[in-house]
């Protein structure tokens, strides 16, 4: 279980202090696919730096399985069980897929298990394992391959941000599987998903709404759903177009 | 030999036992053992010190080891290896110098070789340098390197210096006529107060030849690098040098580039780029559990693969 207590995060804007995150408290609990949305520039993917540790809160406490976590590093949070997928995945030179997920899964991965990642992605591992993760990759290929990472991880929190961010709609259905898979084998672990995908925001538990910095909702989806579409500043012709563009897709 | 020799050779050259096909192995200036083959003859020059290898033409899936190594404190060689090969042939050669200094004198290896591509002929050339032992003596390596390629050879180079050697002063140059392809990959790391000087000059004389080199780097704690290469293009032809580096500490890297075209139908291109290793490729390693100084490692090693 993550705890977020009081979480501020300020930064030093042309000499003005600006607010990106003010006094979240929010609870991640165990068992449990969270989604986050909201408008873009609302704080979520600085609150997911601050989850993995990346950035440090200038107010409040992180709390991870009832241990204080604020001042532990990127390194320990990990190694305590902290996987986050990054927005934007990083291009490494000489670096190779296989390599990245031996990493990530801290101990020898055979060939075979390395191919069961990457297929659980859409990716066809025969191709790829052996492939530097350089910028000879599309950006959904490395998008498929920073979630196979936190997959090979199978960590106690996994943290998505924008999985879907730079994904064709064929990998999109493919990620929605993914996520669909991971809520069913989830156990005692939790996963915590930016998006702002309405297939994504369906297979949510609960949904958390952020909004200038702060939580403005937070309940099951059955009661946050809804409202969203409502009074969502968040623009759903994104979200319409894409449907219609995947209606499309699927009638041909 | 002795078992630092045989560490030494298995740096430079990755032998454990004596090579397959042809080989000369040389230890403190003196051959350790030598083969030819029917298609591959290694003989001693009589002038100088050095070698004269003749490699028949069409001999192909051969391969050549011609690995030094050096224990002595204070020892300093010049070597003239002469290739020369065969048209239609597709051999591999392997060179290599490891230099073990434990004493106070510096010990210096100065090879110079020289290749003589006959036509169609394809081969594959790689040169690893490696110094270890902690005396106060320098490792000196200065290879010169001469490629001359007849119509339509090709050569691959794989020049490969990680640890250990203090000062190097390589020098490459290289003539490709019609049709000849010349590949260079050079993977070099430079610590502490080292030094490392390489200089290519490749001279595209004839109608699509083409040249690709490039180096990609580490230079940390104070080490200094310089990368200098240049091609000329006097034929319709196709060159490419990349200088590609990771900085770190207080290293120094100089990256010199040189496109000269003398031929409207030259096609050449430079790129280089030093910088210090990206923080978010740091970052997302230490997300998978690494410190940063094994992210550090994982990157550099991945870098220099």
């Amino acid at each position: 279980m993550l705890e977020l207590k009081n979480v501020s995060f300020q930064v030093d804007a042309e000499g003005a202090e600006k607010e990106i995150v003010r006094d979240v408290n929010l609870t991640i609990p165990d068992r449990k696919l969270i989604v986050v949305t909201g408008p873009n520039g609302g704080g979520k993917s600085t609150l997911a730096r601050l989850i993995a540790g990346i950035e440090k809160p200038t107010g409040g406490r992180i709390f991870f399985g009832g241990e204080d976590i604020t001042d532990r590093s990127v390194t320990d949070r990990a190694k305590m069980g902290i996987a986050y997928a990054f927005q934007q995945p990083v291009r490494f030179k000489g670096i190779r897929v296989v390599d990245l997920i031996r990493i990530a899964a801290g101990k020898k991965v055979t060939a075979a298990e390395a191919c069961e990642y990457l297929s659980a992605v859409g990716l066809c591992a025969r191709d790829y394992v052996e492939r530097e993760v350089n910028a000879s990759l599309s950006g959904g290929e490395l998008k498929r391959i920073e979630i196979a990472t936190v997959l090979a991880r199978h960590a106690k929190l996994s943290v998505f941000d924008e999985p879907e961010a730079g994904i064709d709609l064929w990998s999109f259905r493919n990620l929605i599987d993914v996520f669909r898979n991971m809520r069913e084998t989830i156990e005692d672990s939790s996963i915590l998903v930016i998006s702002h995908q309405e297939r994504i925001l369906n297979i949510a538990d609960e949904i958390v709404v952020i909004r200038e910095g702060k939580v403005e909702k937070q309940g099951p989806r059955e009661e946050v759903y809804p409202s969203l579409g409502a009074d969502s500043a968040e623009a759903p012709a994104c979200d319409r177009l894409l449907r219609n563009m995947r209606e499309e897709g699927e009638d041909a | 030999m002795d078992e630092i020799q045989k560490r030494l050779l298995q740096e430079v050259a990755d032998l454990h036992e004596v090579p397959e096909g042809a080989y000369n192995i040389r230890a403190n200036s003196q051959s350790a053992g030598r083969r030819s083959t029917a298609n591959i003859e290694i003989t001693s020059k009589e002038d100088v010190s050095g070698l004269e290898i003749r490699i028949r033409p069409g001999t192909k899936h051969e391969s050549v080891h011609i690995p030094v190594v050096m224990t002595e404190s204070g020892l300093k060689e010049v070597v003239y290896n002469d290739f020369y090969i065969g048209e239609d042939s597709d051999v591999v050669i392997i060179a290599g110098c490891g230099i073990d200094n434990c004493g106070n004198q510096d010990s210096e290896h100065d090879g110079i070789h020289r290749f003589f591509v006959g036509k169609g002929a394809k081969i594959r050339y790689v040169e690893k340098h490696y110094g270890s032992g902690d005396g106060r003596g320098k490792r000196i390596l200065n290879p010169r390197t001469e490629v001359y390629m007849e119509e339509n050879s090709s050569m691959e180079m794989e020049m490969v210096q990680i640890k250990g050697v203090d000062d190097t002063v390589r020098d490459t140059v290289a003539e490709l006529a019609a049709g000849a392809s010349l590949v260079v990959r050079e993977r070099l790391m430079t610590h502490g107060e080292q030094r490392a000087l390489s200089t290519y000059d490749v001279q595209l004389n004839g109608k699509d030849s083409s040249a690709d080199v490039v180096s990609r780097s580490v230079a940390r704690d104070r080490s200094f690098q310089k990368f200098d290469a240049k091609i000329v293009g006097k034929a319709p032809c196709h060159g490419h040098t990349e200088c590609d580096s990771i900085i770190m500490d207080e290293g120094k890297i100089l990256a010199v580039p040189g496109l000269e075209a003398d031929h409207v139908d030259a096609s050449l291109f430079h790129e280089a780029a030093i910088g210090k290793i990206a923080g978010e490729q740091l970052t997302k390693l230490m997300t998978l559990g690494l410190t940063e100084a094994e992210a550090e490692e994982q990157i550099i090693n991945g870098f220099l693969r």
